[in-house]
């Protein structure tokens, strides 16, 4: 028989015992369903921490350091090997890492803890340098107010933490100014001329009080994009340049400032090399590498936090599918009844020149049918089940006074890949009944009543 | 009716059954030839082996032993899938209790055999409507089968046998379930059918006289054997 006419009789059967059937694939759409839903919250967490992760910048940053930049921290001293010159971390090592592949922008770590005034009262903080590329990184998603307007801007974004310390009512601190205190680092003239970044803090510096007033343009929910390298929270964010122009002592002043030597070059402690994604920082650390560089990344923890994923979308999965199991047992139990039903009817296909092969496709037909609306009903009674568990969390996290998220994904190799499942598992549980209707003796079948 | 080429030849076809440790001999060593054209009717008491006989020409059942030749081929050798298609397109089938599917309108059991001999579907409406002219019943065509008397069903059951042009027409019994006088019409119609397509027609009955009206030979059955071969006058042959 012709697969349109042998489609047919099967869509006439299955319409024949509507209720049986329906009942049936509505079993199969919970066996999809429970497996969608299992795993779109399995890729919806995923998706939410490498987000969280990726927003944090632990990893697709890698943090640059001189060879010898540790040196004197409590490691033996290193013999410099005259053939092979130590690489100063300087303005010409930051821009050929600019021009390196999948190389996103490269930035010194600016963070330094200081005094903030706000109507006349004192504030203690942390205050960070944030690069520009911050602004598409996701970490400004949903925040108050806006950007910085441009970089080398003296305005600032708070946390929202601090924003409350501020003021009661954080978003009528928007346009409104605060008074940066902070201390400016003045070199002191050095009798030290060598090019030895380790050395080139050897002259000292002298502290001076400074002030700048900051135009508070927005106000952010978490602290954005920490990186590899940084420490401390801060709370008061400004643009890098703004940053780096106020030259403010630091914590760790020999290690992680932008700083004037000796020299006539910029030389750096640290830089952060940002990668357009994860995937990169591998090819991108080595490169670093090879210029003569120190180069860190949280590579190996990205990988074990992939690794941990995928055996919790495998154990989710495994529960889904145990509803879907039941649902075949389901199907199994339908046709071997419609095999009773339809003996007769099977003998007559049979003695009118019907082939073992037709009967058994005929059955087939039907289990895949099931299957694929079951599949259909399942993605989407999957998808509602994602949305309402999204929701219900959503509304928690909002008594809470926390921000919502999205905890369900299904993306379309989900939907696919469920559609595809479902009907190949009903296709399954049609083996038997199919191949016991097709093996039926037509002399018996045509005599049975 | 020349001899020398029949329609179905039966050469000491045999079918035994196990059951248990008894063997029981349904047919026993058979051998039979029919015409071209001839009706020919199977007689015998219940438990004679004549249905079995039957089942075993339309390719239904296997012989355990001996061979059955259906216009030169031996169906006994035959692989499931040819035999499936001689099924399909050598012999058609009507049944005592008449076989027709309830849930389908007369239109779409008597397309059942087309779609399984996939006739193109823009050929089929006309070859319903042809089938169903011929035994008179086109003003049914969207009725199901419960809707009909017993002789109406058995007509719709001639028709489908007959959709796809079969050589041979095996009935088994076809007036069992009706009444004398339905019964009589329905062979009329066979008969009919027979001289104007000129098909070879097998017929499985207990109704001597109806036998004795309508066929060209009988057979008589008994414990699977073939007792005797006659003509409808009674003249042994």
């Amino acid at each position: 028989m012709k697969p349109r006419d042998l489609t047919d009789l099967a869509l006439r059967n299955l319409r024949e015992s509507i209720l049986r059937n329906a009942l049936t694939t509505l079993g199969v759409a919970v066996g999809v369903a429970s497996l969608v839903a299992m795993l779109s919250l399995g890729v919806g967490l995923q998706q939410l921490a490498a987000k969280r992760l990726s927003q944090s910048g632990l990893f697709d940053t890698v943090l640059v350091t001189p060879k010898n930049a540790f040196r004197g921290m409590g490691r033996p001293q290193r013999e410099p090997d005259p053939d092979k010159p130590i690489r100063i971390l300087d303005d010409d090592a930051r821009k050929e890492m600019e021009k390196l592949p999948n190389v996103i922008e490269v930035y010194p770590q600016i963070r330094f803890f200081t005094e903030v005034r706000f109507n006349n009262k004192p504030f203690a903080t942390v205050v960070a340098g944030m690069p520009d590329s911050s602004r598409n990184s996701g970490s400004f998603d949903g925040m108050q107010g806006n950007f910085f307007s441009s970089t080398t801007a003296n305005e600032a974004i708070l946390q929202i933490e601090f924003a409350k310390d501020l003021s009661d009512k954080p978003s009528s601190l928007i346009g409104q100014d605060l008074l940066l205190r902070y201390a400016e680092r003045q070199t002191l003239p050095s009798s030290t001329t060598n090019n030895d970044p380790a050395d080139a803090s050897a002259g000292g510096f002298s502290v001076v009080p400074k002030e700048l007033r900051l135009k508070i343009v927005g106000i952010v929910e978490t602290e954005p994009a920490a990186g590899y390298g940084g420490y401390g929270n801060a709370r008061l964010l400004i643009p890098l340049q703004t940053a780096s122009t106020l030259r403010a002592a630091q914590v760790n002043d020999l290690r992680d400032i932008v700083r004037d030597s000796t020299s006539a070059k910029t030389t750096y402690a640290s830089l952060s090399v940002r990668a357009k994604s994860p995937s990169q920082v591998d090819a991108l650390e080595t490169s670093i590498k090879k210029m003569g560089f120190n180069a860190f990344s949280l590579l190996d923890a990205s990988k074990s936090l992939r690794t941990f994923f995928t055996v919790f979308d495998s154990l989710l999965g495994i529960f889904g599918c145990l509803a879907l199991a039941v649902a075949t047992l389901g199907i199994v139990n339908t046709l071997v009844m419609a095999i009773l039903e339809r003996r007769r009817e099977i003998g007559v296909l049979k003695a009118l020149g019907a082939a073992d092969s037709d009967v058994q496709q005929l059955f087939f037909i039907e289990a895949g049918v099931m299957g694929f609306f079951g599949g259909i009903f399942g993605v989407l009674f999957g998808w509602l089940l994602g949305r309402t568990v999204t929701f219900g969390t959503n509304v928690y996290l909002a008594r809470q006074n926390l921000n919502p998220i999205e905890l369900s994904s299904v993306p379309w190799w989900l939907v696919v890949s469920a559609l595809v499942f479902g009907v190949l598992v009903s296709l399954a549980a049609g083996l038997y009944p199919a191949s016991r209707a097709a093996k039926l003796n037509p002399v018996d079948a045509l005599r049975y009543e | 009716m020349p001899p020398t080429d029949p329609a179905i030849q039966l050469d000491r076809v045999s079918r035994h059954y196990t059951m248990g440790e008894t063997s029981v001999r349904a047919v026993n060593e058979v051998t039979l030839s029919v015409a071209n054209n001839e009706f020919l009717a199977l007689l015998g008491s219940s438990g004679s082996g004549k249905s079995t006989l039957l089942n075993l020409i339309a390719g239904l059942d296997r012989p355990t032993s001996g061979a059955i030749f259906a216009h030169g081929q031996n169906i006994a050798s035959l692989t499931p899938l040819d035999l499936a298609r001689y099924r399909c397109h050598t012999i058609g089938m009507i049944f005592q209790s008449f076989n027709l599917l309830p849930r389908m309108t007369l239109e779409e059991n008597i397309e059942l055999p087309l779609r399984l001999a996939e006739v193109p579907r823009a050929d089929r409406p006309a070859r319903v409507r042809e089938a169903l002219e011929r035994v008179r019943l086109t003003h049914r065509l969207g009725h199901r089968p419960t809707e009909l008397s017993g002789g109406e069903q058995q007509r719709v059951a001639i028709a489908r046998a007959l959709v796809n042009r079969p050589k041979i027409l095996l009935a088994d019994e076809p007036t069992g379930n009706l009444d004398s006088s339905t019964g009589e019409a329905i062979l009329t119609l066979l008969r009919e059918l027979q001289s104007q397509l000129g098909m070879t027609i097998v017929m499985v009955t207990h109704e001597r006289p109806l036998a004795e009206q309508f066929a060209d030979r009988l057979a008589t059955m008994g414990d699977g054997k073939l007792f005797s071969t006659a003509t409808s006058k009674g003249l042994p042959q």
